[in-house]
C-alpha cells in the first residue's frame, strides 16, 4: 500500500509543474539526455541531484538492486498506472497490450520471459499485486510514451504501437459488441466469433509477428534518420537505460524528495489551486494579467473553483494589447480568443498555442547575459500563465507545453541560437504533426472499421475526432445515420449538424434530454475525450457522461476516441472537485427563444447560477469500448 | 303578498344565469321557491341559500301552495353533453390541455355532468350508468391515449358506480334482513348481524386486503357469507319494492362520490406535501427536474417546517420549464440553483435526493415522467441517491406499459430545437432524395422504469414501486381495465 501511495504524492508536484517552473524542468531534463544519447554523462547526473523527481521516490533504494537483477523497469510506475486502466476495463484487453511487447523486443520469447521474470520480481510493482500488472510492467518501454520524459525519444514509435493496437481493437469491439447483444439477446453471429478466441490469438499472434518484422526494418531505417528521437534499438538499449535512471535514482532519492517540497512551496498558482483558500486567491491576484471580475453569488459547492464573471474581461483586455510587454502578440492573440470562446476543443486550442509558441520561439532573441535554455522557459512560463489566466489548460495543452519545456531545457548547450530555434520550431511541428494530426488519422483509420452499413451512429456535442470518423466513413460510401445529442449551454452540435448535413450525411437531431428515447434505435455511440485519466475515467465535455451512461444501461456500445498525448497521470473520482466553470448568464438566455426569460430579473437574489460544468467525468464502467491511438 | 310564490326549478351546474333569475325575482313583492336538483354545486346552493330566505324543495309542499303560486320559471339551462364532450375532446386533441391533474379535474367535472344528465332506465341502472360513461370514456382516451389521466379518471368513475351500486344492493339487503331479524327469534347470529356491519362486510369485500382493513379489523367471513347467499333471491324484491327512490340514490351517490374525487384531485398536493417533513432534512441537497406544482408545495412545505436546504433545478431543455420552477421556488424563499441538464451527471454526486413529479405511474410502479427524467433516474442509480417520485393517486395507472417510450410518448414540434429558418436549407436538401436528411426528435416523455424508482409518496402515504399493483386493486376494478368495446359484440 505504501508503494502505492508514495508515487501519488510525488506524481502530483510533477503534474504541477505543467509549464510553470522553469528550474526543475531544467534538471529535470537531465535524465532524458541521458536516455536519448545512449552513452550516459555522468557529470550531468551528479550536477543535477534534483533531477528526474519521479522515478527515485517510487523506487526505493533498497528495492532497486532486486529491481535491477530482475531487470524490472525502472520509470514504470505512471506509464503502468496509466494503462492500467485499459487492463482494468476489459480483461482481455490485457493479453494484447502485453503481447504486443515482442514487437518492441523484435522476440516474442523475451516478452514472455519479461513477463514471468517481472511477475517473481519484488518491487513496488509487485506489491500492487495484481498478476495482470506484471504483464503490463514488462509492456512499459512501449506503454511508456505518456510520461513526458520518455515520450519525445519515442515519439515515432508511439505511433507504430498504435498500429500494433489495430487488431487488439478490433477484437475488443467484438467481444463488445458481444456483450452488448447478449444482453439484448441477439444475434448469434458475434457469439460465434467469442467461441473461435483461439483462432483469433493465433490470427493475431501471426499479425504481431508480421508488424514485429516490417517494425524492425522501419527502426533500422528512421532511427538513424532522426538523431534526435533516438527511439531506435530499443530492444537492445532497455537494459542500459534501466540501469542509468536506476543508478541515478538510488543516488538522488534525498534530493528528489527535496524537490517536492520546495516544489510544493512554489507551487501556488497551479492549474488545481482550490479558490476558496483566500490568502492564496489573494497572491495570485497580485501578479494576474487579467483582472477578472467575480461572480457576485458564487456557488458554495464551487468555491474551490475560479467563479469569474464572464465577457467583462475582453473588452479591457483588448484596450491593453499594445501596453503588454511580458507576452508575445500572437500569444496575446490565442489567449484572447481563447477568452472568447473561438476556439474551443481540446486539439484545436493546443495547436493554436503551439502556433503561437513556435510564433514567439520564432522572433525571440535572448538577452546576451542569460542562457536561451532558461530564459525562454521563463518567457514560456510567462506565456502559459497568461494563457491559464484567460482559460484554464486543458490537460493536452498541458501536455503539449510539458513537452516544449523539456524540449528548450533539452537542448545541447552548444548549438548556436539559430540552430536552437530551428531545432524547437521543427521539434513543435513535429508534435503537432505525429501526436495530434498523425494521431487522429489512425484513430479515423481504426474506428471507420467499425462502421458497418446500417448502422446508427450516436455522438455527442462536437468532437474533431469523431467528426472526422464519421465524414471518413462517408467517404467510404457506408450507409449509415448519425444521431447528434446536443446540450445546453453550447449547442455545439448544431455546428456538427451543419457541417455533416453539408456532405449529406442523414443526421437525426436530439437535445440530450431525449437521448434515452432515441438510444434504442442506436447501434454505436461515438464520443470525443478532453482526457484519459489514470484511473480510466474519460474526461470531456460535460453531459458526456449522461451519454455514455444511458448507452451502457441499453446495452450499447460506447467508444471513446482519444489521442494518447491527451493522457494523463491524474486520477479523479467526481466531476465537482476538479472542473472548469463555463459563464452562468448562458443558463439564463436560450437562444433563439427569447420567450423564455422567466429568471432574468432574479439572477442576481438568492437565485445562484451554476455555471456549466464544462468537463465532468465518465466513470469507466460505463465505457466499453476505448480507441488508443 | 307575503303568500305568494314563485316556483324557479334550477336544473343546471352553470348556475349563474339561474342565480340572476332568483335575485331578480326576489327583489318582486314575492317569496320565491327555488327548487334544487341535486347536481348544483354546493357553493352556488350556499349562495343561494345566504340570499334568498325560504327553500321549499318538496313537491307536496308545492303542491299545496300550487293555489298562491304566481307561476313557475324553470332555469334549464341543460348544458348538452355532447357539445360538452366534443368541446373536451377537441381541447384534448389539441393539446390545450396541460398537465394531468388539469386534465383529471376536468375529466371528473365532465363525467359528472354525464352522469347527472343520463337518463336510467328501471332496470339495470348501473349498467346503463356504466355503459354511458364507457362510450364516452373510450372516445376522450382515443382524443389523448398520451394523457393516461382521462383514463384512469374514467376508470375511477366506473369503479364508483359499481361501487355505490354494490353498496346500495347491500344496504336494502340489510334492511331486507333487519325484518326478519326482528321477527322471528332464532336467527342463526343475531347480534352480529346488523344491517351496518353487513354494509360494512359488503363494503370491505369491494376492496381487496390491504393495510388499512387489516388494522379496521372487520370480520370478514360469516357476513361474507350471508350476503352472497341473499344477493340472489332479494333482487328482485329491492328491484320492485323501491326503484324510484334507488335510481335516485345510485346518481345522488355517484355524484357525491364524483364530487369526493374532484376533490381529492384538487388537496391531493396538500397531503402530499404534509409527508415533507419526514423525507427532508436540514442541509440536504435536493434535485428535481421539471416542473410539478406538487413538487414545488412539498419543497415549500418543508421549508415551512424550519428546514433548511438546497435545491439543485434542472432546467429540462427544450421546455425550460425548470426555469419557471426555479423563478417559484426563489420566491417561496427556498435556496435555488439552476443548472443545464447535462450538468446532472455531475451534480448527482453532491446531491442527497431527487424529487421529481410524474406524468403517471403504470401498474407495474414504472413512471411516465417529462422527458430527461431517465438519465436523471440512471445517475441517481448511479449515485446510490433515492429517487423520489411524488404522484396523486390519480396518476395511478391500471394498466402495464409495452414499449412506453414510443407508445405513450409524444413528439413535439422541432422548432423548440432547431429555427425552422436556419436548417430549412438542408431539409430542402433531403427532398430531391425523397427522404429528407435531416430528422429533429423532441419527445415530451420518458419512461422510468420500476427498479430505478426509490419512493412513490403519494396522497395515501409513501409507497414501493412493487406496491402500485395493490393500489390499483383499491382504486380500480378489473373489469374496467379495457375500455374498447370489441366490435363484435
Amino acid at each position: 500500500m505504501d508503494s502505492r501511495r508514495a508515487p501519488r504524492t510525488v506524481i502530483d508536484p510533477k503534474v504541477r509543474q505543467v509549464g510553470f517552473f522553469a528550474p526543475p524542468d531544467r534538471s529535470q531534463s537531465v535524465p532524458l539526455l541521458q536516455n536519448s544519447n545512449s552513452p550516459p554523462s555522468p557529470p550531468l547526473s551528479d550536477l543535477s541531484p534534483s533531477g528526474n523527481s519521479l522515478s527515485p521516490v517510487m523506487i526505493p533504494p533498497p528495492r532497486h538492486l532486486s529491481d535491477l537483477s530482475s531487470r524490472a523497469v525502472p520509470v514504470g510506475f505512471p506509464p503502468n498506472r496509466l494503462l492500467s486502466p485499459l487492463h482494468r476495463f476489459s480483461g482481455e484487453s490485457v493479453i494484447p497490450v502485453g503481447s504486443y511487447n515482442p514487437s518492441e523486443f523484435a522476440s516474442p520469447s523475451v516478452g514472455d520471459f519479461f513477463e514471468e521474470k517481472n511477475a517473481q520480481s519484488p518491487g513496488p510493482r509487485r506489491s500492487r499485486g495484481v498478476g495482470g500488472s506484471g504483464k503490463f510492467a514488462s509492456s512499459l518501454p512501449a506503454g511508456g510514451f505518456e510520461l513526458p520524459p520518455e515520450v519525445k525519444p519515442k515519439s515515432l514509435t508511439t505511433v507504430s504501437v498504435v498500429s500494433n493496437l489495430q487488431p487488439n481493437v478490433t477484437e475488443k469491439v467484438g467481444e463488445q459488441s458481444n456483450e452488448s447483444q447478449d444482453g439484448r439477446g441477439a444475434n448469434s453471429k458475434p457469439l460465434k466469433e467469442k467461441t473461435s478466441k483461439a483462432e483469433r490469438r493465433a490470427l493475431q499472434e501471426a499479425q504481431r509477428a508480421a508488424k514485429a518484422a516490417a517494425k524492425a526494418e522501419g527502426n533500422a531505417g528512421s532511427g538513424v534518420a532522426n538523431s534526435v528521437n533516438t527511439k531506435a534499438g530499443k530492444a537492445s538499449k532497455a537494459p542500459v537505460q534501466k540501469k542509468d535512471n536506476v543508478s541515478v535514482a538510488a543516488s538522488e532519492k534525498r534530493g528528489g524528495e527535496r524537490m517536492t517540497d520546495k516544489d510544493r512551496k512554489k507551487d501556488v498558482p497551479h492549474p488545481r489551486m482550490q479558490f476558496d483558500d483566500t490568502s492564496r486567491v489573494e497572491k495570485a491576484k497580485k501578479r494576474a494579467v487579467v483582472k477578472q471580475t467575480e461572480v457576485r453569488n458564487r456557488v458554495e459547492l464551487f468555491r474551490h473553483l475560479p467563479q469569474y464573471e464572464h465577457g467583462t474581461r475582453l473588452p479591457d483586455l483588448e484596450k491593453k494589447f499594445f501596453r503588454l510587454n511580458s507576452v508575445h502578440p500572437a500569444v496575446y492573440k490565442v489567449g484572447l480568443r481563447y477568452l472568447a470562446g473561438d476556439i474551443s476543443g481540446g486539439n484545436a486550442r493546443c495547436i493554436a498555442m503551439l502556433q503561437a509558441f513556435q510564433e514567439s520561439i520564432m522572433e525571440y532573441s535572448p538577452p546576451k547575459e542569460k542562457a536561451l535554455n532558461r530564459d525562454l522557459t521563463a518567457k514560456l512560463n510567462s506565456y502559459v500563465s497568461f494563457l491559464i489566466e484567460c482559460r484554464p489548460l486543458s490537460i493536452s495543452m498541458g501536455n503539449a507545453i510539458k513537452f516544449v519545456k523539456s524540449r528548450i531545457a533539452n537542448l545541447p548547450l552548444t548549438l548556436s541560437e539559430s540552430e536552437a530555434k530551428t531545432n524547437l520550431l521543427s521539434e513543435i511541428n513535429k508534435f503537432i504533426n505525429e501526436k495530434i494530426i498523425l494521431a487522429d488519422k489512425v484513430i479515423v483509420q481504426h474506428a471507420v472499421t467499425k462502421v458497418r452499413d446500417g448502422d446508427v451512429l450516436l455522438t455527442y456535442g462536437s468532437s474533431s475526432a469523431v467528426e472526422m470518423i464519421l465524414l471518413h466513413a462517408h467517404e467510404l460510401g457506408k450507409k449509415f445515420r448519425v444521431v447528434i445529442v446536443d446540450a445546453r449551454p453550447k449547442l455545439e452540435g448544431r455546428l456538427l449538424l451543419r457541417r455533416l448535413l453539408g456532405k449529406g450525411i442523414s443526421c437525426t437531431y436530439v437535445h440530450l434530454n431525449g437521448v434515452s428515447y432515441i438510444m434504442s434505435q442506436v447501434t454505436r455511440v461515438f464520443l470525443g475525450a478532453s482526457s484519459v485519466l489514470a484511473n480510466g475515467t474519460v474526461y470531456s465535455r460535460v453531459g458526456t457522461a449522461c451519454v455514455a451512461m444511458v448507452a451502457n444501461a441499453c446495452g450499447v456500445p460506447v467508444i471513446v476516441c482519444c489521442e494518447a498525448y491527451k493522457f494523463h497521470e491524474r486520477v479523479q473520482l467526481d466531476s465537482i472537485c476538479c472542473n472548469e466553470l463555463g459563464d452562468p448568464d448562458a443558463i439564463l438566455k436560450v437562444q433563439g427563444r427569447e420567450e423564455i426569460n422567466d429568471l432574468k430579473d432574479i439572477a442576481n437574489d438568492e437565485n445562484l447560477q451554476i455555471p456549466p460544468t464544462s468537463v465532468p467525468v465518465i466513470v469507466r464502467e460505463f465505457r466499453k469500448d476505448q480507441i488508443l491511438i | 303578498m307575503e303568500n305568494t310564490y314563485l316556483s324557479v326549478i334550477f336544473h343546471s351546474t352553470k348556475s349563474y344565469i339561474g342565480l340572476k333569475v332568483v335575485f331578480f325575482c326576489h327583489s318582486g313583492p314575492f317569496r320565491i321557491l327555488v327548487k334544487r336538483s341535486f347536481f348544483i354545486e354546493d357553493l352556488i346552493w350556499r349562495e343561494l341559500l345566504r340570499h334568498i330566505g325560504i327553500l321549499f324543495i318538496h313537491h307536496s309542499i308545492i303542491h299545496d301552495l300550487s293555489n298562491k303560486l304566481l307561476g313557475v320559471i324553470f332555469i334549464i339551462i341543460m348544458p348538452d353533453t355532447h357539445a360538452l364532450v366534443n368541446d373536451f375532446l377537441n381541447q384534448l386533441k389539441k393539446r390545450k390541455i396541460e398537465g394531468s391533474k388539469a386534465t383529471a379535474k376536468l375529466t371528473a367535472e365532465l363525467l359528472r355532468s354525464v352522469i347527472s344528465q343520463q337518463r336510467i332506465p328501471h332496470t339495470n341502472q348501473a349498467g346503463a350508468l356504466i355503459q354511458a360513461i364507457k362510450a364516452i370514456g373510450e372516445q376522450l382516451i382515443a382524443a389523448n391515449p398520451v394523457e393516461v389521466a382521462v383514463g384512469n379518471i374514467v376508470r375511477r368513475v366506473l369503479h364508483i358506480i359499481r361501487e355505490e351500486d354494490l353498496s346500495l344492493t347491500t344496504a336494502s339487503i340489510g334492511g331486507l334482513s333487519l325484518h326478519p331479524m326482528s321477527d322471528d327469534e332464532d336467527n342463526v347470529d343475531p347480534d352480529d348481524l346488523s344491517a351496518a356491519a353487513v354494509a360494512a362486510a359488503a363494503r370491505s369485500t369491494l376492496r381487496a386486503p390491504s393495510l388499512q382493513t387489516l388494522l379496521e379489523g372487520v370480520p370478514h367471513s360469516a357476513p361474507l357469507h350471508q350476503s352472497s347467499s341473499s344477493a340472489g333471491d332479494s333482487e328482485e324484491k329491492t328491484k320492485s319494492t323501491d326503484k324510484n327512490s334507488r335510481s335516485r340514490k345510485l346518481k345522488h351517490h355517484v355524484i357525491e362520490t364524483v364530487n369526493e374525487l374532484i376533490r381529492d384531485i384538487t388537496t391531493c398536493h396538500e397531503l402530499i406535501a404534509e409527508q415533507a417533513v419526514e423525507h427532508i432534512h436540514h442541509n440536504e441537497v435536493i434535485l428535481t427536474l421539471g416542473s410539478s406544482g406538487t413538487v414545488i408545495e412539498f419543497l415549500c412545505a418543508a421549508k415551512e417546517k424550519k428546514r433548511s436546504f438546497r435545491v439543485f433545478v434542472a432546467e429540462g431543455a427544450p421546455r425550460y420549464q425548470g426555469h419557471t420552477l426555479a423563478k417559484e421556488l426563489v420566491a417561496r424563499g427556498l435556496q435555488t440553483t439552476v443548472i443545464t441538464d447535462s450538468a446532472v451527471f455531475a451534480m448527482i454526486s453532491r446531491v442527497n435526493m431527487v424529487i421529481v413529479g410524474a406524468h403517471a405511474v403504470m401498474a407495474n410502479g414504472g413512471v411516465i415522467a417529462p422527458v430527461g427524467l431517465n438519465m436523471v433516474a440512471l445517475a441517481a442509480q448511479r449515485h446510490a441517491v433515492p429517487f423520489v417520485v411524488l404522484a396523486g393517486i390519480h396518476k395511478l395507472c391500471p394498466l402495464y406499459p409495452h414499449n412506453p417510450q414510443v407508445l405513450l410518448n409524444e413528439l413535439k414540434s422541432p422548432s423548440e430545437l432547431l429555427d425552422f429558418g436556419e436548417f430549412s436549407d438542408c431539409m430542402d436538401f433531403g427532398i430531391a432524395s425523397a427522404s429528407p436528411l435531416l430528422h429533429v426528435v423532441n419527445p415530451a416523455f420518458d419512461y422510468v422504469p420500476p427498479k430505478l424508482v426509490s419512493l412513490f409518496i403519494t396522497d395515501t402515504g409513501g409507497h414501493n414501486p412493487s406496491y402500485m399493483y395493490r393500489l390499483i386493486a383499491d382504486y380500480y376494478s378489473a373489469d374496467d381495465l379495457v375500455l374498447q368495446q370489441r366490435p363484435t359484440s
